[in-house]
């Protein structure tokens, strides 16, 4: 067979694609390898993220160099992390499916497209405008309207009990990232809705069912597959998400959330909060250990991504991030 | 209506409240996003002056012209890398990629839409400003960008090539064309408005990427003085993090001012870019 050189080419270029994927993998790897060894473990389950002191000689420990003092434990910033995430897909899961069932059935065709860019656009905003909109606006929502509401209604629940605080925190959070969901799941639910084939829909009205039987009960079911790869989809991106998490979370160190107005960090934006204080410590080992949360994280996001995609079969949301 | 039973008129109350529910859902979802661009295009406008577009940021006051500047470089050099090998990678998907490594190739390109980008910061970090020596610096940002923004564009490229009916590919093998001259003259110009809208989104998640960028490119007060490496840039979206955390009204005012450049910016790509496709349809 003849060499074509315009196939080696493309095929050279696009295996950029995953060499890069590879590369990153790799690489973080090996630049967290030295707190990989020096926090075993106990970096998945300790509580205490502790730069040491800086300031003194560092300390030879299982023959690493360490600043005296230093301990490195993540569990607060996944506890975090998973509980932002939790929280948001509980909100906008019913919200998302709502919202497709009602642009899919629920409305006249010509006005679809105008409906649809609404949540369109949604999703193209970017992650810290949704921080400035939750600093400016959720914010003072949270501290003096929705937080006294939910304290004194569901207060005899601890998770509920006040007192509210400054409005920073794991429920301001929660809502942000909700609302940055919102569109993942209800884009990849709406394509899955518009593909069901109209012979079963026209079957199902045939039996008498109203147009909302049908949606609700014949179409959604047939998209099962598409609202849990969805939901796994918006999970990625809540898990990942930095700028707006961290603006409005409260940065909270070394102490796990009490209640749901507690002040948390999540492992993407504590990475972005410790840039400045890791660099200054000389044996390296905090920016070593920041590369080991970026490779959990990493692994973490792959992972759910894989899944994700396997449900969907990749379909429908490529123009989401 | 009068022979309905019960039962059936249970079923039509039940629907037509659920419809009402789905309504009020999607006004939920419709308000943040209205609230957003009101609050933003108000507290924005009213902050925006001649001297924003005249002079570079000077501790919390002055001007956006280094941040503006910085943004242009930034998402400007990251199309530079991604264009050409986002589109090449989605020919690669759309007219090779059917066998294994096709496979594999478009479904990490899905996963790499998937990393998280503060991930994708920290790698380019390690790798570029710290062992390559880069320091924090226009290349290492644009980079980043470019890596972010790749998988989207060869997906979509590939969308619009597979769209191509392949009787047009054999009737240009019948003609004798090669491989590269059925891509140039016959698939890029049906597929290339699909392709810009792409491109187009691409640009628009660049200009607003924020995490990434503070690990890459830095941040730097002055105008960019044309050093690829070893010279931090500004960019707009890293004001709006960093000066609404100021207790000044001048910080507030140009964090809100970013935000409307930068969502305006957004806006306009996104919108631009579903009218391109608007148009092509009724052309085809």
């Amino acid at each position: 067979m003849r060499v074509r050189p315009i196939r080696i080419f493309v095929i050279l270029v696009a295996s950029l694609i995953p060499i890069t994927l590879a590369a990153i993998f790799i690489f973080l790897t090996l630049y967290s390898w030295p707190a990989i060894q020096f926090n075993g473990v106990h970096f998945l389950f300790g509580r205490i993220w502790d730069l040491g002191n800086l300031y003194r000689n560092p300390v030879m420990v299982h023959g690493t160099s360490v600043p005296r003092g230093a301990n490195y434990g993540i569990l607060v910033f996944i506890v975090g992390t998973l509980a932002t995430s939790f929280i948001a897909l509980l909100l906008s899961l019913p919200i998302s499916l709502l919202v497709a069932m009602f642009l899919a059935e629920g409305v006249p065709e010509q006005f679809r497209p105008a409906l649809s860019l609404v949540v369109e656009l949604l999703a193209s905003v970017p992650s810290v405008v949704y921080g400035l909109w939750g600093y400016a606006v959720l914010i003072p929502f949270v501290a003096n309207f929705l937080g006294p509401a939910l304290a004194s209604v569901a207060g005899f629940i601890p998770f509920f009990s006040g007192p509210v605080g400054s409005g920073y925190g794991l429920l301001t959070a929660s809502l942000v990232l909700a609302i940055m969901t919102v569109p993942i799941i209800t884009s990849t639910v709406y394509s899955g809705l518009i593909r069901v084939p109209r012979e079963i829909k026209e079957a199902t009205f045939a039996l008498g069912a109203t147009r909302f039987e049908v949606v609700r009960k014949v179409m959604l079911p047939s998209v099962r597959k598409n609202v849990i790869g969805a939901v796994i989809l918006g999970l990625g991106r809540a898990l990942g998400e930095t700028m707006a998490v961290l603006m409005v979370s409260g940065g909270a160190l070394n102490y796990l959330p009490g209640t749901i107005y507690s002040p948390i960090t999540t492992m993407a934006a504590f990475i972005v909060s410790q840039l400045d204080s890791a660099l200054q410590d000389p044996t390296g080992m905090a920016v070593h250990s920041l590369a080991e949360i970026a490779l959990v994280l990493l692994m973490i996001a792959v992972l759910v991504n894989i899944v994700a995609r396997a449900l969907t079969g990749g379909q429908g949301h490529i123009a989401y991030g | 209506m009068a022979s309905l039973t019960s039962r059936a008129l249970q079923r039509r109350v039940y629907s037509a409240v659920s419809w009402v529910l789905c309504t009020f859902a999607f006004a939920l979802v419709a308000f943040p996003l209205f609230d957003i661009l009101a609050i933003v295009f108000r507290r924005g406008a009213s902050a925006i002056s001649p001297g924003l577009f005249t002079q570079v940021t000077n501790g919390i006051s002055g001007g956006l012209l280094n941040a503006i500047e910085g943004t242009l470089v930034l998402s400007g050099g990251s199309l530079l890398f991604a264009v050409p090998i986002g589109v090449i990678a989605g020919i690669y998907l759309s007219e090779y990629g059917h066998g294994m490594f096709g496979k594999v190739v478009r479904f990490l390109c899905d996963v790499l839409t998937g990393v998280p980008s503060i991930v994708l910061g920290y790698f380019a970090y390690v790798t570029m400003v710290v062992e390559l020596g880069w320091q924090f610096s226009a290349l290492a940002g644009a980079i980043t960008l470019a890596i972010m923004i790749v998988p989207y564009i060869a997906r979509f490229s590939e969308l619009e090539l597979s769209q191509i009916p392949y009787s047009l590919r054999e009737a240009g093998y019948a003609l004798g064309m090669k491989e590269r001259t059925v891509i140039a003259h016959i698939l890029f110009p049906i597929a290339w408005p699909g392709i810009l809208t792409g491109i187009l989104l691409a640009l628009a998640i660049s200009v607003g990427e924020t995490a990434p960028l503070i690990y890459t490119a830095g941040w730097s007060n002055y105008m960019w003085n044309g050093h690829l490496t070893k010279e931090p840039i500004g960019y707009l979206t890293y004001v709006i993090w960093s000066f609404i955390n100021q207790p000044f009204a001048s910080a507030h005012a140009l964090a809100f001012a970013a935000a409307f450049l930068v969502v305006f910016t957004v806006l306009l790509i996104n919108v631009g870019a579903r009218l391109l496709v608007k148009r092509r349809r009724y052309f085809e």
